[in-house]
C-alpha cells in the first residue's frame, strides 16, 4: 500500500431523515485514494454516489446524518472546526459540479468568480486574481479570454460555462478536486473535451481527482481505479483496466452489458437491466441488488455480502462472484 | 380571426423592439417632475408661500399658468415645491426600508434558525397594525415634521421589504452557485455579499419603484389628514385638502396636484413593474 493516502474514507455512511423513515443514501463505504491518482466512482441515478462526494465537501443537507471518518491527509474532515474546513475547501479540495447552468452566479461576470476564489485563498490583490483569472481561461481553453472574463454565464455556451467552472476549481492548485458529473448536461461532443481537459490539468498539476458519473463509458482509460456503487454501498472495486477486463460482480456486469455496443447489428434490443432500484427507505435484508440480479440464490437474498477480494486490488461484494475469466 | 391574428403578432413584435412607449413616455415624466423639483430654486418662479388675497382662486391663465389657490398662492409653484416633499420623502422613506428589510431578509433566509423566527414574527407584528392608523398615532406622538413622516413611513415599509428579501434569498441559498461558492470555501459573509445580494437587487429594485408610488400616495394622505409636512410647505396631499373646500367654485385648486400626484404614481408603476417584468427569473435569459 502507498505511504499515506490523500483521501481516506473509513466506514462511511449517510442517513437522510425523511418523511417516509430514515433514508440510507450511503452506507459503510471504504475507499481510499493516493495522491496524484485518480477514482471513478460509477453508479445508477440514487445510488449514493453524488451523497459521497457531498459528505467529503461536507455539503450535506441539514437533514443528513453522517458516521464514519473521512481523512484528508490524516485529517479527519467531519472534525475540523469551521475556519479550517473553509480553508481547505477550495484551496485544498476543490469540485466541479453537474450542472454549469446552475453552478456559476448569473449576475457576476466570469473573470470575477475565477478571481474570487483567487483573492479570498490566495490573497490576491484584485488586478492581479483578474490576470490570473484570465490566464486560467486561456488555460482550460476558452479563446479570447480577456473579453470572456468580462462576460457573464449566460453569455457562454455549457461547454464554455463548464470549462470555466473547471478554472474556478483549479484556480488555487488544490490536491484533489471532485468532479460530479462533470460532462452529463453537456452535449455529447463537448464531452471527451471537457474529460480530457480535466484529465490533462490532472496529469500536469499531479493533483488526485474523483470522478463522479452514472457511465462506465467515461471512466474508461481515464481513471487509476473505479468503485462501482449500488444502493449506497461499494459492490466492486479495482483498477480501472482490471476492472474492464473481467468483472466480478453481476451489476458492474449489467451495467457494462448496458453500454450499446457499436458493433452489434442494427435493431438490436439494447440491455437494460430489469428493475429499478431499490427504495432507499425500504433496503432488502441481503444483497441489495438481488431483486434484480440474474444470478441471485437463497444465500444473496438472506444476508448482505461485504466488500472483500481475493487479489489485493480488486475486491467485490458478491456471494457468488462472476468466475474469474484471467485464471480460468 | 384577423383582427385576432393581427394581435397575436403585433405583440412580440412590439416586444422586440424594446421596452415600448408607454414605458419610455412614464420615464420622461418621471425626468421632467425630478427635474422640476431639483431646479426649483433656479427656475423664474413665484414665492410658492406668498399669499395674494387680491387673486384667489385665479383659474390657469397667463398670469398663473396653473392659477391660484385659496389663499392666492401660485399653484404651480406649489405643485413644483410640493414635488420636493413627495419626492423626497417618496424616495428616502423606501431607501431607509429597503437598506434595512433587505439586510433582516437576507440574515433571515439565509441563516435560518432563530434570526428567521424573530424577523419574520417581528414583521408580522408589524404587518397586522393598520399601517395608516399607526402612521397617524405615531406622527401624532412624535410630532410632525418631515423626518418622522420618513421614519414612520419607512418603519411600516420594512416588512414587505424583509419578506421579498427573504423569500428570494430563501430560493437563491439552494441555487448551486451558492453551493458551489460554499465548497470553494467562501465565508457566509462572502457568500451574502457576493453571491446572494447581486441577485436579491434584482427583484428589490422593482419593487423599491413600487414601494415609492405606494409612500408617494401614503404621504399625500398623511398630508391630507393633517399630519405630513408642516405648513405653510406644500406638499401634493395637503394642496388637495386645501383645494377641498373649492371644489365647486375653484376645481382646478385640488385636481391640479391630485392629477400630477396620478401621474407620477402611475409613471412610477409603469416603470416598476417593467423593470420587474425583466428581472423575472421566469423571463431571464
Amino acid at each position: 500500500m502507498s505511504p499515506q493516502p490523500l483521501l481516506a474514507i473509513e466506514d462511511l455512511s449517510v442517513e437522510l431523515a425523511t418523511e417516509r423513515g430514515p433514508l440510507r443514501a450511503v452506507s459503510g463505504v471504504n475507499l481510499s485514494l493516493a495522491p496524484s491518482r485518480s477514482l471513478g466512482i460509477v453508479g445508477e441515478s440514487g445510488s449514493g454516489k453524488t451523497m459521497l462526494s457531498r459528505a467529503v465537501l461536507r455539503l450535506l443537507p441539514a437533514n443528513a446524518k453522517v458516521t464514519g471518518a473521512a481523512r484528508f491527509e490524516g485529517r479527519d474532515l467531519f472534525l475540523l472546526p469551521r475556519e479550517a474546513l473553509r480553508r481547505l475547501r477550495g484551496r485544498e479540495l476543490a469540485v466541479v459540479f453537474q450542472d454549469p447552468m446552475t453552478s456559476l452566479n448569473p449576475v457576476l461576470s466570469v473573470g470575477g468568480q475565477i478571481a474570487e476564489a483567487l483573492r479570498e485563498h490566495l490573497g490576491l490583490g484584485p488586478r492581479a486574481a483578474m490576470a490570473r483569472a484570465v490566464a486560467l481561461l486561456a488555460e482550460v481553453g476558452i479563446p479570447e479570454p480577456e473579453r470572456r472574463a468580462r462576460q457573464y454565464p449566460h453569455q457562454l455556451s455549457g461547454g464554455m460555462r463548464q470549462r470555466v467552472a473547471i478554472a474556478i476549481a483549479l484556480s488555487c492548485e488544490p490536491r484533489l478536486l471532485i468532479a460530479d458529473e462533470p460532462t452529463t448536461a453537456l452535449d455529447v461532443t463537448v464531452q471527451a473535451q471537457i474529460l480530457d481537459l480535466l484529465a490533462r490539468e490532472r496529469q500536469m498539476r499531479q493533483m488526485a481527482m474523483i470522478l463522479i458519473t452514472h457511465d462506465l463509458g467515461i471512466v474508461a482509460g481515464r481513471t487509476d481505479e473505479v468503485a462501482v456503487m449500488y444502493a449506497g454501498r461499494i459492490v466492486e472495486r479495482a483498477p480501472t483496466r482490471a476492472l474492464f477486463k473481467e468483472m466480478r460482480s453481476p451489476y458492474a456486469e449489467a451495467l457494462m452489458a448496458a453500454i450499446p455496443k457499436l458493433r452489434a447489428a442494427p435493431h438490436t434490443r439494447l440491455a437494460a437491466i430489469g428493475g429499478a432500484p431499490p427504495d432507499p427507505t425500504r433496503l432488502p435484508r441481503g444483497c441489495a441488488f438481488s431483486p434484480r440480479c440474474r444470478y441471485a440464490r437463497e444465500r444473496c437474498r438472506a444476508e448482505a455480502p461485504a466488500l472483500a477480494g481475493e487479489t489485493g486490488d480488486h475486491a467485490y461484494a458478491c456471494w457468488f462472484p462472476l468466475p474469474d475469466q484471467s485464471e480460468a | 380571426m384577423a383582427a385576432l391574428d393581427a394581435v397575436e403578432t403585433a405583440a412580440p413584435a412590439r416586444r422586440r423592439h424594446g421596452l415600448g412607449v408607454v414605458f419610455w413616455t412614464a420615464v420622461l415624466w418621471l425626468a421632467l417632475v425630478f427635474a422640476l423639483a431639483l431646479l426649483a430654486d433656479l427656475l423664474p418662479l413665484a414665492d410658492p408661500a406668498r399669499q395674494a388675497l387680491l387673486a384667489r382662486r385665479v383659474p390657469p391663465g397667463a398670469a398663473h399658468l396653473l392659477g391660484t389657490d385659496a389663499l392666492g398662492r401660485d399653484i404651480l409653484a406649489r405643485v413644483i415645491y410640493g414635488a420636493r416633499a413627495s419626492l423626497g420623502i417618496g424616495l428616502l422613506a423606501p431607501l431607509i426600508a429597503t437598506l434595512i428589510g433587505a439586510t433582516l431578509g437576507m440574515l433571515a433566509g439565509y441563516f435560518r434558525g432563530a434570526i428567521e423566527i424573530l424577523t419574520i414574527g417581528a414583521t408580522d407584528v408589524l404587518l397586522a397594525f393598520p399601517p395608516l392608523v399607526l402612521a397617524l398615532a405615531i406622527v401624532a406622538y412624535l410630532g410632525q415634521s418631515v423626518p418622522n413622516v420618513i421614519a414612520v413611513l419607512a418603519v411600516l415599509t420594512v416588512p414587505a421589504v424583509t419578506r421579498v428579501a427573504r423569500a428570494a434569498t430563501l430560493v437563491l441559498r439552494e441555487r448551486d452557485f451558492v453551493t458551489a461558492a460554499q465548497a470553494l470555501g467562501a465565508s457566509p459573509a462572502r457568500v451574502l455579499l457576493r453571491e446572494i445580494l447581486p441577485n436579491v437587487m434584482l427583484p428589490l429594485g422593482a419593487y423599491f419603484l413600487l414601494l415609492v408610488a405606494v409612500i408617494i400616495v401614503a404621504e399625500s394622505i398623511l398630508s391630507f389628514l393633517g399630519l405630513g409636512v408642516p405648513p405653510p410647505a406644500p406638499s401634493w396631499g395637503s394642496m388637495i385638502a386645501e383645494g377641498r373646500d373649492s371644489l365647486d367654485v375653484a376645481p382646478h385648486i385640488a385636481f391640479i396636484p391630485a392629477g400630477i400626484m396620478f401621474l407620477t404614481v402611475l409613471a412610477f408603476n409603469l416603470v416598476g413593474d417593467t423593470l420587474r417584468a425583466i428581472t423575472d427569473p421566469r423571463h431571464a435569459p
